[in-house]
């Protein structure tokens, strides 16, 4: 294992270095939020007065679209699986991944699948424009035959993620050093052992749920066609029995990220770590009984119904766990608020905000008022946006200097943060209002009565957005001219195997594992 | 569980980026060829995919016999294997469920029965739920895009239970299940002729299984019009047959290839995981053939 | 200098986030009149029990928020404010409690009981569509909506009466700019009225707010729901399920009135439809039917076909020079009568009356450089219709 990072392009392109590896997932998926982050700047300003101005219905379907799917698939999955390669390693005490050629593979599939995906932009019939949800038969009988691109790029994709995932399971079940017990592993350890088995678990159903689409589309089968005996809200079941899932497997690695970041600053250890770690299994595990809450208007039985509403109320539980050994983590503890701290905070507030609607929506009765409005637009942001964007970019403050040996400014990482933190609040606050007022999500354009708050919106939106520019900056200046950071501790109440390795770290974590206590 | 410290962890290579760019090849022919714009590229992708594929295996067989891989390694490929194993589980998972919804609610809802409208008669009037399915809600309003076959692959009455593929299928796997095993057991004995000869034969079933399922297939087509265009009936018949089908091709492709391995000699009494991942695969294979015969075709 | 900032704006913001909540039900809005720019805020109460009692459940919903919202962000805050170390504080070293975590399991557990009940008791009721006094059929299509009052042989299809210019921005946009139909759906008030939603090519969703009905229309199946309205007034809607580049362009107006006026309305509404029947057998000239073309083109096909015939690439076809449109006027008239099956083209022929489907024929042969000659009368659509 003497061999150090190749020289020039060959490093990336053929590497097995669990940390190159990670980097490139970080610089992808960062690539692929500014996309994202530009469609929804399209949609913003679309939006942000009434009438057409900017783009016609048409491309607006086909900008949600992408923004949802380039966001989802694109940013923040492959940004937790970049997280999930320069840590895991370190904090097991592990050379490197279990599998590592398998991880490259895993990596250099994403700018393929993206590639062939965003490259139907361009095409006759356009881009996917049926939602990230890609209900039938909008998305199979009536959909741009650049549909087929589509469903192979997700196919690839998921060969990605599942790859990915089973590499981090065998990496954390086999790898671990000497003494490191299931019960001693860090928390974001765990979450993303939880995370892998979810996508291991439903990745195929993924898999099979485009295969149906092609089928239906290409070979006359009629999966989703009523007029065959088929139904189109099986679609629903199926990509949902995927699609809750896939929340949860956004969020549970950031739920990894602030279990680190506010021990650390509240310099205590983190309160009711076994309880996390069950919490954390409860989570996953009823995230597998509750798909059809997003279903409540599809006309299912009363039975089916109520049972949906209430397992899904009873993820507030365990996800309340959590929330409230974060907060007793911080209580009594010894509090500073350097960046990475600001935005674990951001997440924990606005997260149990999106938790809340969440559970709203849970109700049936009620949901149906909020169904396919902009409260859900607003729900998912907080959850998603002020969640796992939030704690990814806590993430990235907290272990940079780990990572590059260099500090960054924390007078800017803190002018970011409030920005971001503010822009945010003012574009997805009064989405709420929206909503509830009756405003559908996935409208091009929309009645005179919603124009106050949409233009708010689109403003907090271009506010969030210049953030990012902003954040993007602060992290290439403090690669390039950050001053070194201090050795080993970079912060002072810091725990775990990581900081015991020197910044930047070795290109081969732990060649010789470390004996934990 | 402890890390040893040569864990081998693997030079750079070409390898996954060539792979990556075979798949995505693929994916773009794939999309070019269900458009019908010919299907050179997803050949040309599906080549690369092949030269990668061999000289990967290669590769990772060379390093095992330089004894690269120690028992730590040898686990995490176990972790690899079992995990892919369960995600082609879910992946078949998804075809059952959608068979068992369309069975029990909805096709029953499309012909007034149970928890959903029974105004339904608004959109197929006179459409009858049956299963398997014969005439589908298209044809009752005069459509013409769904016809239903005139035969069906149900359980064809204890008369003719002998002429009835599907049961030989079943006993040609099973059967292949335990020829497997024979073989597994052979060389944990270290017995390479008696395992070569029971692989070879695991790998003959499996070529046989194949051959009856085609004749069926056909038969099928030509004579009883069920096809996949026929209703859901023929499209979930044919979905989860010829996934299961796809998957008994790679099995025995995979299990010839370990034959092959057998004959050189690269196995020992402990030192075999090549053919164990495979013949895991193998059962796995087996086991949802199970599923099928039972909910396709015995309660089908 | 900035770390005091931002202990000002942290300050700051506890407080301005309870407050949005609390803004949220500050904003109790008197049924029927619609609320409008910084005053739009919160659920309306609406106008039958359903949206009653989703209404309720939703403030009920907020204030539990709130109030765990205030304790949990309260000990939050307590914590950023008084265990800082820039105070001296040194860090406690606690880090379990079985006590304390049983404690938060168990309350939360309790609290979601007590929410169940009444969600429980209003989705049991939402569910309850017997002895209903009428039944109207509600058909998506791509991109309006038909409604049939079953047994009374009236139906019509409602559509979006907002001009594309003033989408566009070509002419003003007046006050139900995009919530305005070309003929609302008229309902008596306090009758249970029991709605039949299904659709035609891909998945709609018919919604009222005040109504508190929302109810996916999907293709091939029939979802049932219900409504009684309490009060006459004009209840508008929006179409919510994606569906297509027309999704936002399909809204729902329901004129509610007293049961006589409703009567009086249906029975006009039957002249009517006879006098239609009737128009059907009249011969019309070229010109005749080229404006009413115009008219019912414009309104029934541009959405798709544009308004210059030129169609959309690979999604639809355009008229201007096709084949069908300067080929044989029977594949022309099957083409629109019975639309294509599986793909976007709907059949017409259930939709449109004779008259516009003639007109609309004649039109699409004539127009655009499009130069036929020929003229499709109502009653060859009618004899096409009854050939088949
Ligand atoms: C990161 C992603 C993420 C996360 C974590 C969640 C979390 C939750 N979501 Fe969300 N959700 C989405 C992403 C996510 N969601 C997306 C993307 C959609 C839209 C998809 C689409 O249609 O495009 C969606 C839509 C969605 C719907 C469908 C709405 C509709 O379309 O009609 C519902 C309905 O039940 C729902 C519920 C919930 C619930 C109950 C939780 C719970 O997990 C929340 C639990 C958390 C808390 C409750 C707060 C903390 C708890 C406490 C402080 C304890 C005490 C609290 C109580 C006892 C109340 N979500
Ligand atoms: C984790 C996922 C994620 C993330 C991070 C985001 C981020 C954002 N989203 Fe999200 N969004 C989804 C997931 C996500 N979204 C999903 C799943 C949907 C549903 C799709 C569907 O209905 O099918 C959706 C839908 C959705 C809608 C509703 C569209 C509709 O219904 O028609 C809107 C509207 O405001 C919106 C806005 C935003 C904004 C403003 C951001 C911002 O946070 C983005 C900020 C980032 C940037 C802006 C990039 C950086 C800047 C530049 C590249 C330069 C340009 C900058 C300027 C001009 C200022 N999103
Ligand atoms: C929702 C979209 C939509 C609407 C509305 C619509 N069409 Fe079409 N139309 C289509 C599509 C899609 C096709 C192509 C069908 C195919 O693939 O063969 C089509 C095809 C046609 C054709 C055949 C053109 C050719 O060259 O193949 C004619 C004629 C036609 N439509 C007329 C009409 C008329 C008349 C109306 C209104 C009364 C109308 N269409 C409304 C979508 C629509
Ligand atoms: Cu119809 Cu959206
Ligand atoms: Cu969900």
């Amino acid at each position: 294992m003497a061999y150090g990072p190749e020289k020039g392009i060959g490093r990336w392109l053929f590497s097995t270095n669990h940390k190159d590896i990670g980097t490139m997932y970080l610089w992808f998926s960062f690539a692929m939020f500014l996309l994202g982050g530009f469609f929804a700047m399209v949609i913003r300003a679309e939006l942000f007065e009434p009438g057409m101005q900017i783009v016609n219905p048409e491309f607006f379907n086909q900008m949600t679209t992408m923004h949802g799917l380039v966001m989802v698939f694109g940013a923040i999955m492959p940004s937790f699986v970049g997280l999930a390669n320069w840590l895991i390693p370190m904090q097991i005490g592990a050379p490197d991944m279990a599998l590592p050629r398998l991880n490259n593979l895993s990596f250099w599939i994403l700018p393929f699948g993206f590639t062939l995906l965003a490259s139907t932009l361009f095409m006759e019939g356009g881009a996917p424009n049926f939602g990230w949800t890609f209900y039938a038969p909008l998305s199979t009988t009536y959909a741009p035959s650049t549909v087929n691109f589509f469903i192979f790029g997700v196919h690839i994709i998921g060969a990605s993620s599942i790859m990915g995932s089973i590499n981090i399971i065998a990496t954390v079940l086999n790898l671990r050093a000497p003494g490191m017990t299931l019960m001693k592993m860090p928390l974001f350890v765990w979450t993303w052992l939880i995370t892998a088995f979810l996508l291991v678990a439903v990745m195929p159903v993924l898999a099979g749920t485009v295969t149906m689409m092609l089928m239906d589309i290409n070979f006359g089968t009629s999966f989703f066609d009523a007029a065959g005996g088929g139904d189109p809200v099986l679609f629903q079941h199926v990509f949902w029995f995927f699609g809750h899932p896939e929340v949860y497997i956004i969020i549970l690695p950031a739920f990894g990220v602030v279990s680190a970041v506010i021990p650390t600053f509240s310099r205590k250890p983190l309160f009711g770590y076994s309880s996390m770690v069950y919490a954390t299994s409860a989570i996953a595990f009823l995230s597998f009984i509750v798909w059809a809450h997003h279903m409540f208007t599809v006309g299912m039985p009363l039975a089916g119904e109520l049972y949906f509403m209430y397992a899904t109320m009873l993820i507030a539980v365990p996800t309340g766990v959590k929330v409230f050994n974060w907060i007793t983590t911080m209580f009594r503890g010894s509090l500073t608020f350097e960046t990475p701290m600001l935005y674990a905070i951001a997440f924990i507030i606005l997260f149990t905000i999106g938790g809340f609607t969440g559970l709203m929506m849970a109700m049936a009765p009620v949901d149906i008022q909020y169904h396919d409005t902009y409260f859900i637009v607003s729900h998912f942001h907080y959850v998603m946006v002020a969640g796992a964007v939030f704690a990814m970019t806590s993430g990235i403050y907290y272990w940079l200097p780990k990572w590059t040996g260099k500090m960054y400014n924390e007078a800017m990482g803190k002018a970011q943060f409030w920005v971001s933190f503010i822009g945010f609040n003012i574009a997805f606050f009064p989405q709420h209002f929206l909503g509830l007022a009756g405003m559908p999500r996935r409208y091009a354009d929309y009645s005179l009565q919603f124009a106050e708050w949409n233009m708010v919106s689109s403003i907090g939106a271009f506010m969030y957005g210049a953030a990012q520019l902003f954040f993007l900056y602060n992290v290439i200046s403090t690669i390039i001219a950050g001053k070194p950071a201090p050795q080993e501790k970079t912060w002072e109440g810091a725990e775990g195997l990581e900081w015991t390795l020197s910044s930047p770290p070795p290109y081969h974590s732990f060649t010789t594992p470390p004996q934990v206590k | 569980m402890s890390t040893d410290s040569n864990y081998y962890v693997p030079e750079p290579s070409k390898l996954p980026v060539l792979m990556a760019l075979a798949l995505g090849t693929m994916a773009l022919g794939a999309g070019m060829w269900v458009r019908d714009e010919g299907f050179g590229v997803l050949a040309v992708g599906f080549l690369i995919m092949s030269a990668v594929m061999y000289v990967w295996f290669s590769t990772v067989i060379k390093e095992n016999m330089a004894g690269m891989t120690n028992p730590q390694v040898k686990r995490s490929f176990v972790w690899g294997m079992s995990w892919f194993i369960f995600s082609e589980v879910m992946f078949f998972a998804v075809f059952f469920s959608a068979l068992f919804y369309i069975r029990t609610l909805s096709l029953p809802w499309l012909g007034g029965e149970g928890d959903k409208s029974d105004m339904i008669n608004l959109v197929w009037p006179g459409f009858q739920a049956e299963w398997p399915l014969m005439v589908n809600p298209d044809q009752v309003v005069g459509g013409e895009k769904f016809i239903g076959p005139h035969e069906n692959m149900g359980f064809p009455g204890w008369g003719k239970l002998f002429g009835w593929l599907p049961l030989w299928n079943t006993i040609i796997l099973l059967t292949s299940s335990v020829t497997v095993h024979f073989a597994h057991h052979a060389m944990k004995h270290n017995n390479r002729s008696k395992f070569n000869l029971w692989l070879a034969i695991t790998v003959l079933l499996g070529a046989i299984f194949l051959v009856v399922q085609y004749v069926e297939y056909h038969e099928a087509y030509v004579e009883m019009g069920l096809t996949l265009s026929s209703g859901i009936y023929g499209t979930t018949f044919f979905m989860l047959t010829g996934f299961h089908g796809f998957h008994v091709t790679l099995g025995t492709f995979m299990l010839f290839v370990q034959l092959i391995r057998g004959f050189k000699g690269h196995f020992g009494a402990d030192d075999q995981f090549g053919f164990e991942a495979t013949s895991w695969y193998w059962h796995f294979v087996d086991v949802v053939w199970l599923g099928l015969f039972i909910f396709v075709y015995v309660l089908g | 200098m900035l770390s005091r900032l931002n202990r000002l704006v942290a300050y700051a913001l506890t407080p301005l986030f309870l407050l949005f909540f609390a803004g949220l039900s500050y904003a109790k809005e008197p049924t029927g009149s619609r609320p409008e720019g910084w005053n739009l805020l919160n659920l309306p109460v609406g106008v039958s029990s359903l949206s009653r009692n989703s209404y309720e459940l939703h403030m009920i919903l907020m204030w539990v928020c709130v109030a765990i919202g205030v304790v949990v962000f309260g000990i939050m805050f307590y914590s950023m404010i008084a265990h800082r170390k820039s105070l001296g504080r040194e860090p406690a070293t606690f880090h379990e409690s079985t006590k304390v975590e049983m404690l938060w399991t168990i309350i939360p557990v309790l609290i979601l009981v007590a929410l169940a009940w009444p969600a429980t008791t209003y989705l049991v009721e939402r569910y309850d569509t017997d002895e209903a006094d009428m039944d109207i059929k509600i058909t998506g299509y791509q991109w309006k909506w038909q409604y049939e009052y079953l047994g009374e042989d009236v139906q019509f299809m409602s559509e979006l009466s907002t001009p594309e210019s003033a989408i566009y921005g070509d002419s003003p946009k007046s006050e139900f700019y995009l919530s305005e139909v070309s003929e609302p759906l008229v309902l008596p008030v306090g009758k249970k009225i029991r709605f039949l939603v299904t659709a035609k090519d891909v998945i709609h969703s018919w919604w009222v707010i005040d109504l508190g009905v929302k109810k996916d229309a999907i293709p091939g199946f029939v979802n049932e729901t219900w409504v009684r309205i309490d009060e006459p007034g004009v209840y508008r809607g929006f179409c919510t399920e994606l569906c297509g580049k027309g999704h936002a362009f399909m809204p729902i107006v329901v004129n509610a009135v007293p049961e006589d006026e409703y009567n009086g309305w249906l029975a006009d509404k039957k002249v009517a439809v006879a006098a239609e029947r009737e128009l059907a057998k009249k011969t019309f000239t070229l010109d005749e039917l080229m404006t009413k073309g115009e008219e019912a083109y414009n309104r029934s096909c541009a959405a798709c076909h544009m308004g210059n015939g030129e169609g959309i690439t690979g999604a639809f076809p355009a008229l201007k020079g096709s084949a069908v449109a300067l080929g044989a006027v029977e594949t022309h008239m099957d083409v629109v009568i019975n639309g294509v099956a599986g793909t976007g083209m709907q059949a017409f022929g259930g939709q449109l009356s004779e008259v516009d489907l003639a007109a609309i024929i004649t039109y699409e042969r004539n127009a655009w450089g499009n130069d036929m000659k020929d003229i499709v009368q109502p009653v060859d659509v009618l004899k096409f219709k009854q050939g088949q």
